[in-house]
Formats: structure tokens, sequence, C-alpha cells
């Protein structure tokens, strides 16, 4: 009945290309959040909904950001989103994640929903599926770290970290030291996708 | 994994999977008005029951429809299984329809078995004659990690009718996985010739296990075994292995007690035990549609898997 | 008459090469450098020859399943198994409990001409097991049947066993006991011990095979009387025969290939081409039936070949009924278990396969279980013990297809089997 392996495993042979140190990603995740909270005038009746597994952690340093910057308390969520996948029979059974709804419920607020990379907006559909059964927010907008394009969907993100033109065979990781030890984005090429 | 036939299939890792996922579900559909992912949009499910049993097939049922399944039940009355087609006959029939899963009770040890060898899609064994009952075993389990808070060295006493039990065959392979310290007691003939190479300490003295034991777990003892001579009396059983308010007054304070039903209340649990806070009794009804969701995502929510 | 076969060179019980000569169904010559006088030469280098095979105990299903098995169709998996004889068991539809019945059976086999079909007679009428068949009639019968069993089903009223034992001595018979003490077996679907318990299927204790044979070699002990045991398939029983022998009682005993090689885990497969009636045992048991075999304490191997249509192993463990083919793969499992193993050699191959079995079942009188010696009746058959070959049910020639051995490898090949002179096999291929 096993469940696929984490993708955050070491890359094998693949090689690596670094797009972001530690310090631009910190950077980049400041400007973001400075970015939110003016489009959002304050991060007013806001809560951030993070997809698992990095785009939690994302959330989560996004909302403490926001709280060190104006000292406001953004509500944070976790929205695991396989369930409500329409690939799901493309690969071997995933395990779920965590869902946790953010204190007070989103009905009526604006939902930030935060992801490390977007890619296909396959998983951003399956998210405002799932976000559909917890209630229904104000409006839904998206953050996401990097943008590597190649989208199948009309989807569109809010606030990007940084714009990545890649090829499809390549990969794009996100690593946070709270799930990999280390701070960093980089570009595999030639390893097992 | 392609089928779940017994509780041996599991290892350590893929029933914490299991128990996880089941968690997951759970947490997934917490206070939601609309009880239902589409997860299993477009697959079938086939519950094909050759034994009344109305809590299981409606758990399964429920489970399946949670997740979007088209969920299709033959039962024992009114149906072609019970006007002697056979069982390779009717697996066939479901291979046809395009059964992506399909989750069989029966009367017979090892029909699940049987099943798994002519259909394409996956089986669930949801009770087989007095061998096993995999799905009991992993709600019970998931029960007693949600009120005791860990399975790694809980001491678990199975009591009664060990003998024809598939729910303590099936609890006690899973349970041992898990690194669990399982006790069965019961009379001498309620325990199977062969006991002994299973991984339980045997005992047939209740009254001596009970104040070990995080958790009791009665099984129902059918009143008939009396006519073969398994137990004298109905009241002898029950005064020897009964579980009653004097005994329960003997567990340690966070011990709880759990029952698989159909309850014989009197028989093998006293109305005070069974209505008691320690008792996980209506618990265990609704984690066993949380983990049968579980079950079924983790058999047919990926690409399919070879026999 | 064929002018007859000169078989060259040919291993008498697997010992020196020598020719013999096969004339008017009997052994003509055994020597070295035979004329042929005209007879067909079979240059058979190298092959093994033993008296023809004499199977106490087979099922041939007709009358009543012919769709399981005819006794042309099991004749005929008996001479490729290098059988000259077999004992047809009394549960046919109708019971085997009449003189009528034995002899249809009987002629049938004539008729068929592959083997010889000695039927066994019903102890009790229909298998009933409360009132005696009429033995002497069948006995009378132009079948003169000698062996009586109710098997399938214990005779288990003691009174009627011990009147059985005792009415039978009147024209030399012999009863053949299924021992099953069936109040401690009712649902037993196999051996009781850490594998039913584990599978969850209603165990079949040894003790309701031993209390039975302990039982019956007592009331045989106490009325003087012959007794046979079939397939014995307990480490229990072994001593309980051995004992048995050892005060004297006029005891035999045989054991099926099955219960010499398969064990009970192969029930987790639940698969019912494993299950049968007495069910597999431990490796303890098939350890102690192999010395059994070997010391003698048992006298037979019988083959217990039980055909089974489609649907009645195509289905749950518990609703297949019991049995096995077993004809066609005997010589060769005893061959893996007893002759590979060093436990005995041809000479003792012939003497639990041929001679014995003739002597319990009384098919000496036809010409069976002899010594391949000049003047002797032709019943013989060659082996290749050299070659293996795997187990394809479709190529068996029973109509059914219920073998354990499927996928197996086994070894030794039947190349020819000769019945009074005339091949029923040559080249492994049956000659009706």
């Amino acid at each position: 009945m096993g469940a696929a392996p984490d993708s955050s495993d070491p890359l094998g042979s693949a090689t690596r290309r670094p797009l972001l140190d530690a310090d631009a990603l910190a950077r980049t995740v400041d400007r973001m959040a400075h970015q939110i909270l003016e489009k959002t005038a304050g991060a007013h009746n806001t809560v951030l909904i993070g997809i698992p597994t990095r785009g939690a952690t994302l959330a989560r340093r996004l909302a403490a950001r926001m709280r060190a910057f104006e000292g406001v308390d953004v509500p944070v969520g976790i929205l695991d989103t396989t369930l409500y996948r329409d690939d799901l029979r493309l690969r071997a059974v995933r395990a779920l994640e965590e869902t946790t709804e953010p204190p007070g419920g989103i009905t009526d607020r604006l939902v930030v929903l935060v992801d490390d990379v977007l890619y296909s907006g396959r998983t951003v559909r399956a998210a405002l599926d799932a976000l559909r059964e917890l209630g229904r927010p104000r409006a839904v907008q998206l953050a996401v770290l990097v943008d590597r394009g190649h989208r199948e969907l009309p989807i569109r993100a809010d606030f990007v970290g940084k714009n990545i033109p890649t090829a499809p065979e390549e990969q794009v990781r996100v690593l946070l030291a709270e799930v990999d030890g280390e701070n960093a984005v980089v570009i595999i090429s030639g390893g097992p996708s | 994994m392609k089928h779940l036939l017994s509780a041996a299939d599991l290892d350590r890792e893929a029933a914490t999977l299991v128990l996880d996922t089941a968690a997951q579900m759970d947490a997934a559909l917490a206070g939601r008005e609309v009880k239902k992912l589409p997860t299993l949009r477009g697959r079938t499910v086939v519950n094909l029951f050759y034994e009344d049993s109305t809590r299981t097939r409606i758990s399964f049922e429920l489970a399946a429809k949670r997740l979007s399944a088209d969920v299709i039940t033959f039962s024992a009355k009114g149906s072609s299984v019970s006007k002697g087609e056979s069982l390779k006959d009717t697996a066939l029939t479901l291979e046809a329809m395009g059964a992506d899963a399909v989750v069989v009770r029966h009367s017979m040890s090892g029909a699940p078995h049987r099943l798994a060898q002519w259909v394409r899609g996956s089986v669930v064994n949801a009770g087989d004659g007095t061998h096993e009952h995999p799905t009991q075993a992993l709600l019970d389990a998931f029960t007693m990690r949600a009120r005791l808070g860990r399975l790694e060295g809980l001491r678990v006493t199975i009591v009664g009718d060990v003998l024809h039990s598939r729910v303590a065959r099936s609890n006690v392979l899973l349970l041992s996985t898990l690194g669990a310290e399982v006790t069965v007691v019961a009379p001498p003939t309620l325990l199977p010739v062969g006991v002994d190479a299973w991984p339980v300490e045997v005992s047939f003295d209740l009254d001596q296990s009970l104040p070990k034991a995080d958790v009791v777990m009665m099984l129902r003892v059918q009143r008939e075994r009396m006519s073969a001579s398994y137990f004298p009396s109905p009241r002898e059983y029950s005064r020897r292995y009964g579980l009653d308010a004097t005994r329960m007054a003997m567990l340690a304070e966070h011990a709880i007690v759990m029952h698989p039903g159909p309850m014989n209340r009197g028989m093998e649990i006293a109305a005070e035990v069974a209505d008691s806070v320690r008792s996980t009794i209506v618990e265990q009804v609704s984690n066993g549609l949380s983990v049968r969701m579980a079950v079924l995502y983790l058999l047919l929510g990926g690409a399919e898997v070879a026999a | 008459m064929t002018p007859g076969w000169l078989l060259r060179g040919v291993r008498l019980y697997g010992e020196a090469p020598v020719d013999l000569l096969i004339k008017d169904g009997v052994i003509a010559e055994v020597g070295s450098g035979l004329r042929a006088h005209g007879a067909d030469v079979f240059d058979v280098g190298g092959l093994v020859a033993l008296p023809g095979l004499v199977d106490l105990h087979t099922h041939l299903r007709e009358p009543g399943r012919e769709d399981a098995e005819t006794v042309t169709s099991g004749s005929r998996a008996a001479a490729l198994g290098g059988f000259t004889a077999v004992h047809a068991m009394a549960n046919t539809d109708p019971v085997a409990d009449t003189a009528g019945v034995v002899e249809q059976v009987w002629r049938l086999g004539r008729e068929t001409g592959l083997v010889d079909v000695a039927p066994v007679g019903a102890v009790t009428v229909g298998l009933g097991g409360s009132q005696l068949a009429e033995l002497g009639a069948m006995a009378d019968s132009a079948a003169r049947v000698r062996m009586f069993s109710d098997d399938g089903h214990c005779v288990s009223d003691p009174a009627l066993m011990r009147r059985a034992l005792e009415y039978v001595k009147a024209f030399g018979g012999v009863i053949a006991q299924h021992a099953e003490e069936h109040r401690l077996t009712e649902g037993a679907q196999m051996n009781e011990g850490v594998h039913s318990a584990r599978l969850g299927l209603t165990g079949w204790p040894a003790a309701a095979e031993e209390a039975i044979i302990a039982r019956d070699v007592l009331l045989a002990e106490h009325v003087g009387s012959r007794l046979h045991v079939c397939h014995v398939s307990t480490a229990g029983s072994v001593e309980l025969l051995r004992w048995a022998k050892g005060r004297g009682v006029d005891v035999t005993a045989e054991v099926t290939p099955h219960h010499l090689l398969l064990t009970d885990e192969l029930a987790a497969t639940y698969d019912p081409v494993y299950k049968v009636n007495p069910p597999l045992r431990t490796a303890c048991d098939v350890e102690a039936l192999r010395a059994g075999l070997a010391d003698g304490t048992i006298d037979a191997v019988a083959t217990d070949h039980a055909p089974h249509a489609v649907e009645d192993k195509e289905c749950e463990w518990g609703a297949a009924r019991p049995g096995m083919l077993g004809l066609q793969q005997a010589l060769s499992i005893v061959q893996l278990t007893m002759v590979d193993t060093g436990r005995l050699d041809w000479r003792g191959v012939a003497d639990r396969m041929s001679a014995r079995p003739a002597r319990i079942g009384g098919t000496v009188r036809d010409g069976h279980g002899g010594d391949l010696v000049a003047g002797a009746p032709a019943n013989l058959l060659l082996l290749d013990p050299a070659v293996t070959s795997v187990v394809d049910p479709a190529e068996l020639a029973s109509r059914s297809r219920n073998t354990p051995y499927a996928g197996r490898e086994l070894p030794g090949r039947v190349v020819a089997t000769f019945l009074r002179g005339v091949p029923t096999v040559l080249d492994g291929k049956a000659q009706a």
C-alpha cells in the first residue's frame, strides 16, 4: 500500500544549479511579505493558506515577517490538496499531509494561497476545489516563491518571488531549513524526475 | 500494495501509513457540511457481501461514497450470489463490469484470497470466515492510538472466543507489527491449537491480566458455542470471562474497553461497562469509516499496481 | 499374439543391465545376449525395469461422476504412471455395495484393458455406516472382491467394524479402514496445528486418525482378523502401527505420495488443490511416514487418486471437495522422496508399490506383484530415472486437473508399461 517517497531526497547523480542562496531567498520572502501587506491594506481580514509541504512552511515564514514589519497577526492554515488532484492515477499513491483550518475559518476573508513553485497549475486548481469545502472566501489570491512557467491551466499568481524560465525536463527545488536543513532555490537537471 | 487480504500484508510502515492517512481523512472532513471528496471519482467499488453484516457493509459503502467512487452492493439476499452462482462466476461478472475494487465479506476463510486470483481489481477483505478482518484491526489500532497516543509498548488484552474470531487474528497480527504487547485470554476450548506460535501471551485468567492492561478488547461470544461444549453455560462463561463493573474497577485509570460489535450485553460485557466512559465502542464505528476511506484511497488513489 | 518384445540392456530393479524377452504374456527369458526370435527389439539401455505397480486406492468416479473421471481415463492415467492394477474405491454413485455395481466397474476395466481394475466393495450399505453390505456376494461375483472399504467415510461404529473384520475372514477378505473419528473432524478443513490456527480453517487433529487406528488394531487382534489402514498421515499413526505389528497384529497400511512430500503450510494459498482427506500434515509427520515406509511399518504406497471436476476445486477452500490426482506422478514422488534420498532402493520400491499391495489386495492371483524372473507374467514398467519434467496439468490423462504438483519439476519418467506382455504405454504414450 506504500505511498510515493517525499521528493526532497538527496539528488543523486543530477546536477544542481543554484538560483537563490539563503540571503536572496530571505530577501525574496521579505519582499513578498511587503507586497501582500501593501495589496491587502495591511492584511486586514486576510489569512494565509499554505499548500504542504513547503508552501505551509513559506506561509508561516510570511506570517512571521508580516508580524515583524507591521505587527499584524495573520492567521495561517494548511491545506493538503492531494485528495482533490485530477492526476492521481498518473503516479503511485501519495501520502496525505496535514490540513489545518486557520483560526476563524476562511469565510468572507481574503485567502492568500501560498506554494513554493508554480508550474502546471494543477495543484492550485486542486487547492481551489479543496478551499471551497472549507468555506466561501471573499476572494482568493495566489503567492508563489518561484514561477517556472509551463502552465497547463489558466492560472496566474498575484505575488511572485521570482520568475525563473526553465526547461520542462528540469526541476526547481525550493529548500527550506525547517524541512530540508538549508535555505536555497536550485535547478536540478539530469536526475530522476 | 494491490490488495488488503490479511493484516499480515501490512508491515509497520504500511500500517502506520494507513493510520496516518485515516487521521488526515478525518481532518480533511472535520466540520464540513458536505462530507465528500472528489478523490475516487470514476472508480467503481463493489461490495460483495455473502454474509449479512450491516455495520461493515454500510461503513465501506459510506467510505467509498465519501471519496466519490461509484458503489455497487451485492448482498447475500436477493442477488445471484444467493442463487448458487459460484464465487468464480461472480468474480468474472464483476470483472466484466470493470470493478476497480471488490470489498468482500464471506463466511469461508480464504474466500478473498481466491477472489484476488480471479479479478484484476483490488480486493479488500471485509471479514472471511474465522480467518481475518483487517480493516477492523486497523480501526481498532486507530482508536487505541487516538485514545492513548501510541501503540508501541501498549498492553492489549483480547478476551473471548479467539478460536472463531477473525477480529482477534487480525488484531494479533497488526498489533504485534505495530509494537504492542498482546495477551489473549479465553477458556482453553476457545483458543486454537497452535496458538503458542502466535506473537502473544496466553492466559486463562482474566482477573490476572486486567490490572496491567492498557486496552481490553472483548470479543463477541455466541451462545450457540455452548451446545458444542466450548463452555458449560452462558452464566459460567460470563462469570469467568465477562467484563462487568467489578472487573472494570480492576483496570488502570487510563485503560479503555473495546468491542468490535455487535455486543452480547450480559454475556461478554455488562451494560454498565459498554456504556461507560472507558468504552470506545461508538468511536470504533466512526473510526471505521476513516480507516476504510484510507484503505480505499491507498489502494485506488494512485496509478494501478500490478498484482 | 504379437511376436513379443526383446528389451536389451534393461536394468532390473536398477541393477546391472541384462536382456529380457517378453513372449506370450510372460517373461520368457532373462539373460545376456538373448536372441530376438522374431520379437520386436527395444534397445532400452539404462532404463530401470520394475514389476507393474499396484494401487490399492484409486477413485475412478465411474459410475456417477464421469465428468471427473471414467474407468477409461483413470486406467490411462494409471498405465502412464506404471501401474498394471488398480483398486477402484467404492464411493461411486451408485455406491459399489452390490455385486452388480462391482461387476460393472470390473467389466469397464476389462474393456479398457490398460490395467486390471479390481473393484473395492463398500463395507456398509450406501457407505451409511449402519448395515453391512452383502460382502459375500461381492466376493463371489465376477469381480472377486477381496478388499472392502467405506473410504471417504470411517466405519465408525466399533461393533460394526468388529463384525466386518470377522465376516470377511470367510473368503480371505480385508477391511481397509478410512481412519477418522468424525466427531473430532466436524467441519475440518486442514491439519490442526500452527497453520490452521493462523488461517482460520477448522482443524483435523492427528488424534482423530490415531484414535481409530488404535481401536481397530485392538479389534483386529481380538478377533484375529486382517486390517488394512488407508492413507496413514501422522507420525502417531506410524508409531501405533509399529506397536501393533510388534505385537503380531495382522495389520497393513498405506501412505499416499502426497503425504510423503507435501505439508500443511500449502493451505496458506487457500488453493483447494491442496485440500485432501486426511489433510496434508507437518514436516515431522512427513519424516515419520518416510521412515515408516522405509522400515516396512507402512507396507505400501497407494495414490488415493481423487479426480474432481473443475467446479469442485475452483471455489472457496471450504466449499471444495477434498482429494488430489496421484496416479501419474506417484512413482516420481516416491523416487524423489524415497529413492533419491537413499531410503529405498528400486527393489524396495517394487516391494512397496507392487509386491505388498498385490498381496494385500489379492491381485497376486492375477499375476501382479511378482518378481521379474523368467516364467513370471510380464507385468512390468520401464522407467528412466535420470530425466526430470515439469508437471503440466493440461497434459495429464485424467479428466480432471487437480494435481498438487503443477509446475513442479519431478524426477523419473515411465517410458513403457506392459500388462501381461502387451504394451499399455510405449514411449511415454498410452496405447489405448
